[in-house]
C-alpha cells in the first residue's frame, strides 16, 4: 500500500479518464443522431484504418520523419547555440537578444516562403517542425546554464580547478532540468509544425492526407490521421520523459 | 600540539581590501590585522556589510588585496593555497544529482586524487559527521541540517589545512543552530583542522570561537580581536556563566548595540 498504492490509483483513474472520453464520444453520436461525415463514432474512425486506399504506413512514416527530424535538429543546434553562449558572454550578448526577436516571429507564418525557398516535401515541413521547436530549447538551455550558484563556481575556484571542470561537473549537469523542461515543451511544437507544413505544401503525410479525404468528406479518416499525428506526439513526448527519468534526479526537475 | 609553534598559521597585519564601482571606491576591508594559530577555530564576527565574507575570500585565494600584509602557512605548517583549503557556506549548495557520497567526493575530483582512497575517506567522514547510511541518499532526502553536516564533511574530505565557513548555519532554525554548533565543536576538535568561522551571531561566535574577530561596518574595519578563554570542551551550560556574557556584552558594545 502506501506510495504504490497511491501510484497505481492515479495510473488508474487516468486510463479510466481516457476510456470514458471515448465511451462518451461513441454515445454522443450514437444518441444524438450525428451524421457521420460530421463526426464518426470512434468504431468507426478504427474501422478507417483498415479500409480505403490511406497508405496509413507510408503517411505515417513520413509525418513522423519530418517531426523527429525537426525535433531532433532542433535538439541539436539548440543546446549547441546555447552552449557557445554560456562560453562566450560577447555572442550571447551580441545575439540573444535577436533571438529573442525573432523568436516573436510566428514561425507558421514563415510556412510559404520556407516552401518558396526549399520546394515542397519532407524537406521544408522538417525545416519547419525545426524552426518551431527549436526557439523553446535554446532560451530554456541558455538559462540553465546561466543558473550556477556563485559559491558554487568559488569553490572549485579556491581549489584551482578549471573552467571546465566547473562545465562539466556544475553547470551542464545543473541545466539538464532546463533542458527537458525545454525540450517538452518543443516536442508538442514540433508536432503542430510538421503538420502545418503539410498543409501548405505536400505530396505525403498524414495532414496531407486529411486534406485530400477532406474533399469527399471522408470524416473517420481524417479522425484517424488526426489520431495517428496525435500517437507519434504522444510516442515522442513519452521518449523524452523517459530520458529526463533517467537523466535527471526527482528533485531536481522543473515541472 | 607536538612541536613548538612559533610562527602563526595566518598572519594578517594591516589588511586593506578596495572595490572600485564606475570609478568610486569603495573599502570593503581595512586595517585588519590577526593571527590566527594552527588548530585554532577563529570566529570573525560583525554586521552585514563588515567585509567578513571578503576577508574569508581573500583567504581562500579567490580575491587579491590592496595593501598590507597577508600569509597563510608556516616553517612547521605548510600551506598550498591550490589544495588545502575547504568551504561551507550559508547554503549547502549540494548537487541536486549526485547522490551524498558522490557530493562529499566533488574536492577530490576535482584536485584528481586517487578515487578508492577518496571513497574512503568520505565514508569516515559521513561517519565523523554523524551521516553514516546516508552515502546514497539524495539531497532532497535529508533535512537542511543534515545537508550542511555533508557540506561540512565535503569541506574535509581533501585534508585541508584550512577550513573557511561563511554563515553556515545561518539558514537553519535556532534548535538545529544550537545542535551544529556542538557538531562543529565535536568536529573540529576530531579533526583537528584550522577554522576560520563567519557569523553575524555573537553568541555563536563566542561560543564556538577560540578567538573572535570583531569587524564593524561603514566603514568597514577590524575593530576588536580578542582570546576567548572558556575550557574546551563547550557545553551549553557555558553560555549561562558570568564570562560568556561578559564576552558577549564586549562585541555589543563594541558594535555599538549598548
Amino acid at each position: 500500500m502506501g506510495k504504490t498504492g497511491d501510484n497505481l490509483r492515479r495510473y488508474a483513474l487516468a486510463v479510466s479518464v481516457h476510456l470514458a472520453l471515448v465511451v462518451a464520444w461513441q454515445l454522443f453520436v450514437v444518441y444524438g443522431k450525428v451524421p457521420k461525415f460530421v463526426m464518426p463514432t470512434p468504431l468507426q474512425a478504427g474501422a478507417a484504418l483498415f479500409a480505403g486506399n490511406y497508405r496509413w504506413g507510408d503517411n505515417i512514416l513520413v509525418t513522423g520523419s519530418e517531426i523527429f527530424g525537426g525535433y531532433f535538429l532542433a535538439v541539436g543546434i539548440g543546446v549547441t547555440i546555447a552552449l557557445i553562449f554560456s562560453w562566450s558572454r560577447f555572442l550571447e550578448a551580441t545575439f540573444m537578444p535577436l533571438l529573442v526577436s525573432l523568436n516573436m516571429i510566428p514561425k507558421v507564418a514563415l510556412g510559404p516562403l520556407i516552401i518558396v525557398w526549399f520546394s515542397y516535401g519532407v524537406v521544408p515541413n522538417t525545416i519547419i517542425a525545426f524552426s518551431i521547436a527549436f526557439f523553446p530549447i535554446v532560451l530554456t538551455t541558455a538559462r540553465g546554464l546561466r543558473e550556477v550558484e556563485p559559491d558554487l563556481i568559488d569553490l572549485v575556484r579556491s581549489l584551482n580547478g578549471s573552467k571546465w571542470q566547473i562545465f562539466t561537473k556544475i553547470q551542464l549537469p545543473g541545466s539538464l532540468p532546463y533542458i527537458f523542461s525545454g525540450m517538452k515543451v518543443a516536442a508538442v511544437l514540433a508536432v503542430a509544425g510538421a503538420i502545418v507544413g503539410e498543409f501548405l505544401g505536400s505530396e505525403k503525410g498524414l495532414g496531407y492526407l486529411m486534406l485530400q479525404v477532406q474533399v469527399t468528406l471522408d470524416t473517420p479518416a481524417m479522425f484517424m490521421a488526426v489520431i495517428l499525428i496525435t500517437l507519434i506526439g504522444v510516442v515522442l513526448y513519452g521518449l523524452v520523459l523517459g530520458l529526463e527519468r533517467v537523466l535527471v534526479v526527482r528533485d531536481a526537475r522543473v515541472e | 600540539m607536538s612541536r613548538p609553534v612559533t610562527e602563526p598559521f595566518i598572519h594578517l597585519a594591516g589588511l586593506r581590501k578596495v572595490y572600485r564601482k564606475r570609478g568610486e571606491e569603495f573599502l570593503a576591508v581595512s586595517d585588519a590585522s590577526f593571527d590566527v594559530w594552527p588548530g585554532e577555530l577563529v570566529a570573525l564576527v560583525g554586521p552585514s556589510g563588515c567585509g567578513k565574507t571578503t576577508l574569508l575570500k581573500i583567504l581562500a585565494g579567490l580575491h587579491g588585496h590592496d595593501g598590507g600584509e597577508f600569509r597563510i602557512g608556516s616553517a612547521t605548517h605548510p600551506f598550498n593555497p591550490s589544495r588545502d583549503v575547504g568551504m561551507v557556506f550559508q547554503q549547502a549548495l549540494l548537487l541536486k544529482w549526485r547522490r551524498i557520497l558522490d557530493n562529499v567526493l566533488l574536492p577530490t575530483e576535482i584536485l584528481g586524487l586517487p578515487r578508492a582512497e577518496s571513497r574512503e575517506r568520505a565514508r569516515d567522514l559521513l561517519a565523523l559527521v554523524g551521516l553514516s547510511g546516508f552515502e546514497d541518499k539524495y539531497p532532497y532526502e535529508l533535512s537542511g541540517g543534515m545537508q550542511q553536516r555533508a557540506a561540512i564533511a565535503r569541506a574535509l574530505v581533501h585534508d585541508p589545512k584550512l577550513v573557511l565557513m561563511d554563515e553556515p548555519f545561518g539558514a537553519l532554525d535556532a534548535l538545529t543552530r544550537e545542535k551544529m554548533n556542538l557538531e562543529l565543536l565535536r568536529i573540529w576538535r576530531e579533526s583537528g583542522k584550522t577554522i576560520v568561522f563567519v557569523t553575524h551571531g555573537i553568541a555563536e561566535a563566542v561560543f564556538l570561537g577560540t578567538r573572535v574577530v570583531v569587524l564593524t561596518a561603514g566603514p568597514a574595519r577590524m575593530a576588536d580581536n580578542f582570546e576567548i578563554t572558556l575550557p574546551h570542551p563547550r557545553t551549553l551550560d557555558m553560555k549561562t556563566h558570568e564570562s560568556f556574557g561578559d564576552y558577549t556584552r564586549r562585541i555589543y558594545r563594541l558594535l555599538g548595540m549598548e
